[in-house]
């Protein structure tokens, strides 16, 4: 299952959607919003989405992530929405039989999210600029424009 | 001339000032409605840093256009 969420997550009911018993492993990733990006103080952050493509190119990553690797179940939910410092801002599970397939899924998984799922960030600095990430056309900082 | 529906994301979206609209164009491709958006609003980012969709599928920036579809022009994503 792979969700846009306009709502706070909750790892704990996440996690309990993935039981099975016949898994021997979980692993999850929990991505925050930190305080610093690139040297710069972040204050919060906005998320959006694409929210209909997301899901289908996020569904593609999942089944991806089951021809890869001898998963059981998998997850993985993304925020949208103004967040805060220390906010879940994605959380991936992954079960498995064993360990090694659910830590190398979830890492697939959030790997490719990042990459390719249309979903944007714009970080909230200290002295009031704010930046979309990954949308500089110039400049010294290749991954951010300043607006 | 035909009617597209544009669907405005993240620096797009500031950059155009709104969130969609409705729009006749000459344009026949998804790049060519890109161009004449980005020369009449000013955007930043060309057009080998952005992916076109049309009717909620990642296309081809040569995909041609038709009466009524959606079109979504996805700048530089940054999930996680």
């Amino acid at each position: 299952m792979f969700r846009i969420s306009a709502e706070p997550l909750d790892p704990a009911a996440l996690q309990r959607t993935l039981a099975d018993t016949h898994a021997g492993a979980c692993v999850t990733f929990e991505g925050w919003v930190r305080d610093h990006n690139e040297g710069h103080p972040v204050l919060a952050l906005d998320y959006e989405a694409y929210a209909p493509l997301a899901e289908k190119e996020g569904a593609r990553i999942l089944a991806e992530a089951r021809a890869k690797f001898a998963i059981r179940g998998a997850v993985c939910v993304h925020r949208v929405g103004a967040l805060n410092l220390g906010d879940l801002a994605v959380w991936v599970g992954v079960t498995a039989a064993h360990r090694g397939a659910a830590f190398d899924a979830c890492r697939y998984l959030i790997d490719e999210t990042k990459a390719r799922a249309p979903i944007w960030k714009k970080e909230h600095y200290a002295d009031s600029a704010t930046a979309w990430i990954n949308c500089a056309t110039r400049g010294d900082h290749a991954d951010r424009v300043k607006i | 001339m035909i009617t597209v529906h544009i669907q405005y994301f993240a620096i797009l979206r500031e950059q155009r000032g709104l969130a969609r609209e409705t729009l006749a164009t000459p344009a026949p491709t998804a790049v060519a409605l890109y161009e004449e958006l980005r020369a009449r609003h000013g955007f930043t980012l060309p057009p080998d840093r952005v992916r076109a969709a049309i009717n909620e599928e990642f296309v081809a920036w040569d995909t041609p256009l038709r009466e009524g579809q959606s079109v979504v022009f996805i700048p530089p994503v940054a999930g996680g």
